[in-house]
């Protein structure tokens, strides 16, 4: 059997322009986004469970009489592989679903990829995505 | 042999499953309310409860309790050491008599939950094998004496409580109640407060096994009081249903207190209300109408749920509430008696304050909640110390953070990770 990695083109010269979009949410905004994200044909996005304080440094809550500081807030954290060209369509889309106009709504953020490799078929680049 | 009562018998004999029962839904209520990681040996210090207790009930801990009294009503002898004397005996009146060892394994269902009470207050901070010792030193020298004060009552000559100051407990307000609540707190004090006390949340991990714990404490308590009739009487009766009014009276007046205090009405506070109801109408069971068991579960649902921020004020960690819902709740109730109980539902009890428009019995309830609450406190406080100056109590700082159930148990309660273990 061949050794898929021979037959493809070393790794830099993959170098595509593509970009991570991160976003840090609030969960109840999810399906929402998801929904938004289907219907304008991304392909995909990956979420997972995140805690985390932002510039208001969590809140307090009484439970059973005690007060406490509730400093790591539940959220979740969306990453989204886009090519450059959809850059600014997805990140608007993101942000347009994901606001709901109060504190703790989260951020987003964009980082370069280097790199991206569909593991099934070894497809590179834009074709991965 | 003298001939029994199948009908009493059967139903006392019913009433000690019953009331064995809650103990492991005591381990539930308290396991589902600790942090996930030390739920198993919070379980565990109950389960200890069961067998130590039994063991030493066995051997010479009920004749220390309900062996005949050996001189002014504060203990018994040892005629019963080894259930000597109670293999063939029966008690009770002419025509309700049961085997006396019907009633030796009601009255060690009692001595086991009571004990098991009190690791509420200590919760995620304890040596397991101190935790042993702890339940049989205080089975000897502080339920054993109580219990012969209250329960042991011997035609005027028994203990002190029963049979001479005459005060009236009907299953255990005093025994059980304000026992485990006074030692609870004497507990919290010496085992100091677990780290992070008051700055971090220490919210129950699973709700739903604390409700599962509480419906069997609430099932099992009808055994608890109504058993506590020692017969299938109207007595009995009576003590059932005034135990399911206060105890579902307790646990709305709790949320309603709690919705206007806090603002939430919360699982946590209808399963903490309901026990505050069945503690509140233990002593008053037998001697109140149904309209006073509502009165007590209202009042006895709102002053524990009150009573329970104390801690916070006076910072001792009485992690999971055991003085504020059995101490003081214990105290309510023979208060309530103090006040309602009537001889129209008990002609054995007597007349409350608002009743008969005297005092006296008020007064002796609490002569009886004080001598309780005193004792209790103090022997609990001295045993807990003569404990950690020896073979220590508190686990280490590191074992209290990682958790105790992998580090005394070898276990985890929830062992769901798919690529790890522990």
């Amino acid at each position: 059997m061949q050794n898929p990695r021979t037959t493809s083109a070393p790794l830099l010269r993959d170098k595509v322009n593509m970009k991570l979009i991160v976003a840090i949410i609030k969960p109840a905004t999810l399906d929402t986004i998801k929904s938004a994200l289907e219907a304008n044909g991304v392909p995909g996005m990956t979420v997972s469970e995140a805690h985390g304080f932002g510039r208001q440094k969590g809140h307090t809550e009484v439970y059973r009489g005690a007060e406490y500081i509730v400093d790591l807030i539940p959220k979740l954290r969306i990453e989204i592989l886009v090519d450059d060209s959809d850059l600014d369509r997805v990140l608007d889309l993101v942000i347009a679903t994901a606001n709901t106009g109060s504190i703790g709504d989260g951020k987003a953020w964009v980082i370069p990829v280097e790199s991206v490799v569909r593991i099934r078929t070894n497809e590179r680049g834009t074709d991965a995505i | 042999m003298t001939a029994i009562n199948t009908g009493d018998t059967a139903w006392i004999l019913m009433s000690g499953a019953l009331v064995l029962f809650m103990t492991p839904g005591l381990a539930l209520f308290y396991g589902g309310m600790v942090r996930v990681k030390s739920t198993l040996n919070m379980m565990m210090m109950s389960f200890a409860a069961m067998g130590v207790t039994t063991i030493l009930w066995v051997l010479y801990a009920y004749s220390l309790a309900f062996g005949p009294d050996s001189g002014h009503g504060l203990i018994g002898n040892m005629e019963n050491v080894g259930l000597n004397k109670t293999i063939t005996e029966v008690m009770g009146d002419p025509g309700h008599q049961y085997p006396k060892l019907a009633y030796v394994m009601f009255q060690l269902t009692f001595a086991i939950i009571t004990v098991a009470l009190l690791s509420g207050a200590i919760a995620d901070r304890v040596k397991y094998g101190s935790w042993l010792i702890f339940v049989g030193i205080w089975i000897t020298l502080v339920y054993a004496p109580i219990a012969h004060w209250a329960f042991a009552s011997q035609n005027g000559h028994g203990g002190w409580i029963v049979d001479r100051l005459g005060a009236l407990d009907f299953a255990g307000g005093t025994v059980v109640e304000i026992n485990s609540g006074a030692g609870a707190l004497a507990l919290a004090i010496v085992l100091g407060r677990r780290h992070g006390f008051k700055t971090e949340a220490m919210r129950p991990h699973n709700m739903p096994i604390v409700l599962l714990g509480a419906g069997m404490l609430w099932f099992g308590w009808f055994g608890f009081n109504a058993g506590s009739a020692l017969g299938a009487s109207r007595l009995a009766a009576t003590a059932m249903i005034n135990t399911q009014i206060a105890t579902a009276t307790a646990a709305m007046s709790w949320l309603v207190y709690e919705k206007w205090r806090q603002g939430k009405a919360t699982t946590l506070g209808v399963a903490s209300g309901a026990i505050a109801g069945a503690v509140a109408i233990t002593p008053a069971c037998g001697f109140v109408t149904p309209l006073g068991a509502l009165a007590i579960g209202l009042v006895g649902g709102v002053i524990s749920a009150w009573a329970v921020s104390g801690k916070y004020i006076f910072n001792y960690d009485d992690s999971l509430d055991v003085v504020g819902v059995h101490g003081i709740g214990g105290l309510v109730g023979m208060i309530g008696v103090g006040l309602l109980a009537t001889t129209t539902v008990n002609t054995m009890g007597g007349s409350g304050l608002f009743i008969h428009g005297s005092p006296h019995l008020l007064w002796k309830e609490l002569i009886a909640a004080v001598a309780t609450a005193a004792y209790s406190f103090a022997l609990t406080f001295l045993i807990a110390k003569l404990l950690e100056k020896t073979i220590g109590f508190r686990v280490s700082r590191n074992i209290e953070l990682e958790g105790l159930d992998t580090n005394m148990h070898a276990e985890s309660a929830y062992d769901i990770s798919t690529f790890t273990t522990r």
